[in-house]
């Protein structure tokens, strides 16, 4: 075939160019939203929230392939496998959340420290060297997916430790993004000023950089390597994620209540110390099984045991400060967002992982669906609902300040979008906990935790069943993820009136 | 009247803050610096690599009411004696394995990970291998080609082909061996090895 034929046939990389960006410029005239109602800072953290969102998109429809592969195992056998679909889902709901609070982030640190953002172009440069690394770690995990046993696959292809995969390139750009982010944080704070919700989130994010590195060496001893990785996973998503949205929470409320900043920071004190208090040593209740000293059941079991009461304080404090204020809120969909975070903590976080925390039932529910159903509504309930308030708070500013309480047009989107989300993850979690109960007895219990002792539990029609109520609130939870979307990106479009003036009070 | 008490002031709880934080912290730190010493590869908890070679069992023990992991006489690894420092290499190139081949997104280690296929702490002591003369044998097998070794319990279920060669494959058998000689405090619970049912 010569060459004129061929280019005859294939697409011009020009014209296919030119189509992508006719369509963009399509969809931003739909969309209409007016970038210069938005500050710099708030600029920069609407590109996070934005690919934030795709990666929720992903997030789920990676969780829904690995769902179908319970029900149907040779469903993609071999091309896209379990453990390649599960760790997309797991990562791409870790970076989802943290592209979420870096975004808050920066939307909030130019409104309370009082100045510009310090060091905005590297933060910028920043956005794009972590979303470049993201993407290209996926690319890898989707077509390379395993390397030999070797030190170049886990620099380059994947370091195989649940939720912490990324390679070791990645972790090194990651933790420059970071240092970037925290430069960007205290020089802020320290060209304005500073505040109490200001040094908590200073803090916070020195210890959660800090955690970061502990993840990031390679031990071939396996009760070193996962007591390291503990300390990654557990003090990042149960203390320093949780005192990050103790401050999102408390800066949100001031905006979005008008509550009094003293009652706020002495909230967000008390939760600091309970959740530190309980949450470090609470560390523990993951060293019980691998091979680390017995001591490790008493301190993991007794602190773990109390890591709900701060969660107690968060809700009371949320709903207490709506209640003063009438749940009279310049931002409806924001609001009923934070009231379902300070629920979905408490009971996600705080019940579900109590109910297997202690040794003398955790040996028995470790290790089985009993950690997925804590996992589904502890992730959900604590960190996509604040993020999802922040995406509504940010889309409010988007719009111009619009008017976004009683009266909104076609507010049954977001109210939809909140009912079917919260339904589909709590229906997900229940079937799994029923999954969990099924295999606590029959694998370990009963059978004595061998693998015919898993299959045996695995091919009962219970936890069967419990596998195809999973799938059907999945795709519920997908339901509301789309209307969800499409309320976001069309929510106060047509809204003439503005907001009201909030008032401290 | 007005005035808050000290328990309710912002001064108060920050101090507070500030205190509960350090002091969990450096009993964190503390208790690290033990832990770790109390588990380095060689010790009590956490055997040294050489145990592969070995007879290692789980078993049931009445006076601390858990099973706890029973070293017994010679049993090499693939018929071969292996120093400390070859026993090392060949777990190292297992573990390297489990990690690069994301073993950990289907199986759990330790319990930890995913629940999409069985748990491996004590996998090389599993009743599933048939008898102790065809274990080491069928292991290399499966690992090497699962599809067509499918160990599937009916659950239609099927490891699939990573690519693991041979040497890859001892590898991992060593490390699983090695792994299911840690004290784990009794997890999994009542498990029942391919020793018991020999004997």
């Amino acid at each position: 075939m010569s060459t004129t034929k061929l280019d005859d046939i294939l697409p011009k990389p020009a014209s296919v160019l030119d189509k992508a960006r006719n369509l963009l410029k399509d969809f931003k005239a739909w969309v209409n939203l007016d970038i210069n109602n938005l500050t710099a800072g708030q600029q920069l953290a609407v590109k996070y929230f934005c690919v934030a969102i795709i990666l929720f998109v992903a997030q789920i429809l990676f969780g829904l392939l690995s769902a179908l592969q319970f029900i149907y195992p040779g469903f993609l056998y071999g091309i896209l496998d379990f453990n390649v679909n599960r760790m997309v889902h797991i990562n791409a709901m870790i970076v989802w959340m943290l592209y979420g609070f870096i975004g808050s982030i920066y939307w909030l640190i130019e409104d309370e420290s009082g100045t510009d953002i310090v060091g905005l172009k590297w933060a910028n440069i920043a956005f794009w060297v972590l979303t470049g690394a993201v993407t290209l770690v996926v690319l890898v995990y989707l077509f390379v997916q395993t390397g030999p046993g070797k030190d170049s696959s886990l620099w380059l292809i994947n370091e195989g430790r649940e939720y912490i995969e990324a390679p070791r390139w990645a972790d090194l750009g990651i933790t420059a993004v970071m240092l970037v982010f925290s430069y960007n944080v205290v020089a802020t704070f320290s060209k304005g000023k500073w505040s109490g919700i200001a040094g908590v989130l200073t803090l916070d994010l020195i210890a959660l950089v800090g955690l970061y590195l502990a993840g990031m060496f390679y031990m071939t001893n396996i009760t070193h390597d996962q007591y390291w990785w503990w300390w990654v996973i557990h003090l990042w998503v149960e203390a320093t994620w949780e005192v990050l949205v103790g401050v999102i929470m408390a800066w949100s409320l001031i905006k979005l209540l008008g509550a009094r900043r003293k009652i706020v920071q002495t909230w967000l004190y008390i939760e600091v110390a309970l959740m530190f208090g309980s949450g470090i040593l609470g560390l523990g209740h993951h060293y019980f099984w691998i091979g680390m000293p017995e001591y490790w059941l008493s301190v993991g079991g007794f602190f773990s045991a109390l890591e709900p009461i701060p969660l107690v304080a968060m809700v009371v404090h949320a709903i207490y400060d709506s209640g003063v204020h009438a749940f009279k809120t310049v931002n409806h969909p924001a609001l009923a967002w934070v009231i379902a975070h300070a629920f979905g903590n408490f009971f996600g976080a705080g019940v579900w992982g109590f109910m297997h925390t202690l040794p003398q039932i955790n040996l028995y529910t470790h290790g089985t669906q009993w950690s997925a159903s804590h996992g589904h509504l502890s992730f959900f309930g604590a960190y996509a609902t604040i993020n999802i308030a922040f995406f509504y708070l940010a889309i409010q500013h988007w719009r111009g300040g619009v008017w976004m309480a009683a009266g909104t047009p076609n507010a049954w989107r977001w109210k939809w979008a909140l009912g079917l989300l919260n339904a589909g993850v709590v229906g997900m979690t229940v079937a799994l906990l029923i999954a969990g109960y099924e295999q606590s007895f029959i694998e370990r219990a009963v059978e004595g935790s061998t693998w015919s002792g898993y299959f045996a539990a695995q091919n009962q029609p219970s936890f069967q069943w419990a596998m195809k109520w999973r799938m059907i609130f999945g795709w519920v939870t997908t339901a509301g993820l789309g209307v969800l979307v499409w309320d976001l990106l069309t929510i106060g479009k047509s809204e003439e009136r503005k907001a009201e003036k909030i008032v401290i009070h | 009247m007005n005035e808050t008490p000290l328990w309710a002031s912002e001064s108060f709880w920050k101090k507070m803050a500030i205190w509960v934080t350090g002091v969990s912290f450096v009993i964190l730190i503390i208790l690290t610096m033990d832990s770790l010493s109390q588990t380095e590869a060689g010790g009590k908890r956490v055997p040294a690599y050489a145990i592969i070679n070995k007879k290692i069992d789980y078993q049931f023990n009445k006076e601390l009411n858990k099973s706890v992991p029973v070293i017994g006489e010679d049993e090499f690894l693939f018929g071969k004696q292996l120093t400390e420092q070859e026993a090392a290499e060949l777990v190292d190139l297992g573990k390297k394995n489990a990690q690069t081949r994301n073993c950990m997104n289907c199986h759990t280690i330790l319990g930890n990970g995913a629940y999409f296929a069985p748990d491996l702490t004590k996998a090389w002591l599993d009743q599933g291998w048939l008898s102790k003369d065809l274990r080491e044998d069928l292991m290399v097998k499966f690992l090497m080609d699962p599809e067509n070794n499918a160990r599937t319990f009916g659950s239609n279920r099927k490891m699939p082909n990573l690519g693991i060669t041979e040497q890859e494959a001892k590898g991992l058998v060593a490390f699983l061996k090695w792994m299911s000689s840690i004290d784990t405090n009794g997890f999994p619970y009542n498990f029942k090895t391919i020793e018991a049912e020999e004997e």
